[in-house]
């Protein structure tokens, strides 16, 4: 052992055989932080905004979309596209929570927001 | 907007039978995806030269994008996977040449790739998991007095998945031509304009060709997009929750 002052403190062998191991390939390397929050991994935040807005809109425009014909199904011109907007801004609401949410670990069943 | 109306192709035989440039540029996509991998792997070689690399790496890069998404269920869907990424890959990047058609710029088109996705991803829930698929729709943990409003909203938020894959290609790249295009007519117009326009004019020149750049990433990543969309799908549809 020479450990001369000023000299950094050698890796200990934990440190080297780690390395050693990754750079002959038989650990995987370790798993990127980007999938912890959701679908969006190393996305831009342009493209974020983009990606929620378009969940929030597609939601409403379901809704309405569904309020419209089943009011002229059962002839109650406004009364269900009411509900359904108010149901479909609630489900876009859903739709960014889910993309915001952490996705749920394998194995046990975790049902918190995940799809 | 004159770049995204339907003309017939192929002459009489075309117009007779609707054959617009749109199903022109899906013929040629098909075949260019064909080509890739007949032609590709075609030498067979242990090394793979050029187009053999790209051609593997095509099928790797998408059976570990099935695999990691969907789980080992994952390499029975990849064939879908795979059509379906360089279908829309090849519509995107041949609709930045000049003359050609972006078909993946028509909601039509992308809304009836997304009503497939879905349909099938419900047709695979119902098939594994028969009745147990409308549980999907039911949260847990949550007092059966809210069911009556919780459930539509998550039978809506499962339906939204139509118009929102469906509308984020189809606004991708029809935002993107649009761009060009406005910025192409504002080359022509100022540099018709005047001496003193020319230097705006080159201005909007250069803007176009960092738009042409951006357009292929958008085309690639869209592709990307609407693909990795598609095998969360399935992992919802594979393993329910």
């Amino acid at each position: 052992m020479s450990d001369a002052p000023g000299e950094e403190e050698p890796p200990s062998f934990e440190e080297r055989l780690k390395s050693a191991r990754s750079r002959q390939g038989l650990d995987a390397p370790p798993p990127s932080s980007a999938g912890s929050s959701g679908d969006l991994g190393g996305m831009s935040p342009w493209g974020i905004g983009l990606r929620v807005g378009i969940e929030l809109v597609s939601a409403l425009v379901v809704a309405v979309a569904i309020g419209y014909g089943l009011d002229r199904l059962f002839g109650t011109k406004p009364i269900l596209m009411a509900v359904f907007v108010l149901l479909g801004g609630a489900a876009g609401i859903l739709n960014v929570w889910r993309l915001f949410a952490p996705r749920p670990t394998r194995g046990p069943k975790v049902r918190d927001g995940g799809r | 907007m004159g770049q995204f109306q339907l003309h017939p192709a192929l002459g009489r035989i075309g117009a007779s039978v609707n054959f617009t440039q749109a199903n022109l540029m899906m013929v040629v996509a098909g075949l260019l995806t064909f080509g890739l991998l007949w032609l590709g792997m075609r030498p067979r070689a242990m090394v793979p030269g050029r187009l053999q690399s790209a051609a593997e790496m095509a099928y790797e890069a998408v059976l570990g994008m099935c695999t990691e998404t969907i789980g080992p269920e994952g390499r029975s869907y990849f064939p879908f996977v795979f059509t379906l990424f360089f279908f829309i890959l090849f519509g995107n990047l041949l609709g930045v040449f000049p003359y050609f058609f972006t078909f993946t710029s028509h909601i039509a088109v992308t809304l009836a790739l997304t009503v497939f996705v879905v349909g099938l991803v419900t047709f695979v829930a119902i098939r594994i998991h028969g009745w147990h698929f409308f549980s999907y729709f039911v949260p847990q943990g949550v007092p059966v007095a809210l069911m009556p409003l919780l459930v539509p909203i998550e039978v809506l938020s499962y339906l939204s998945r139509l118009i929102s894959l469906s509308v984020r290609l189809f606004a991708n790249m029809m935002a993107g031509h649009v761009m060009l295009e406005v910025f192409g007519a504002f080359v022509i117009m100022l540099g018709g304009a005047g001496i003193i326009f020319l230097v705006p004019a080159a201005f909007s020149l250069a803007v176009n060709v960092a738009l042409i750049g951006f357009e292929i990433l958008v085309a690639t990543l869209q592709a990307y997009v609407f693909a990795v969309l598609t095998c969360i799908y399935l992992h919802d549809a594979v393993h329910l929750h």
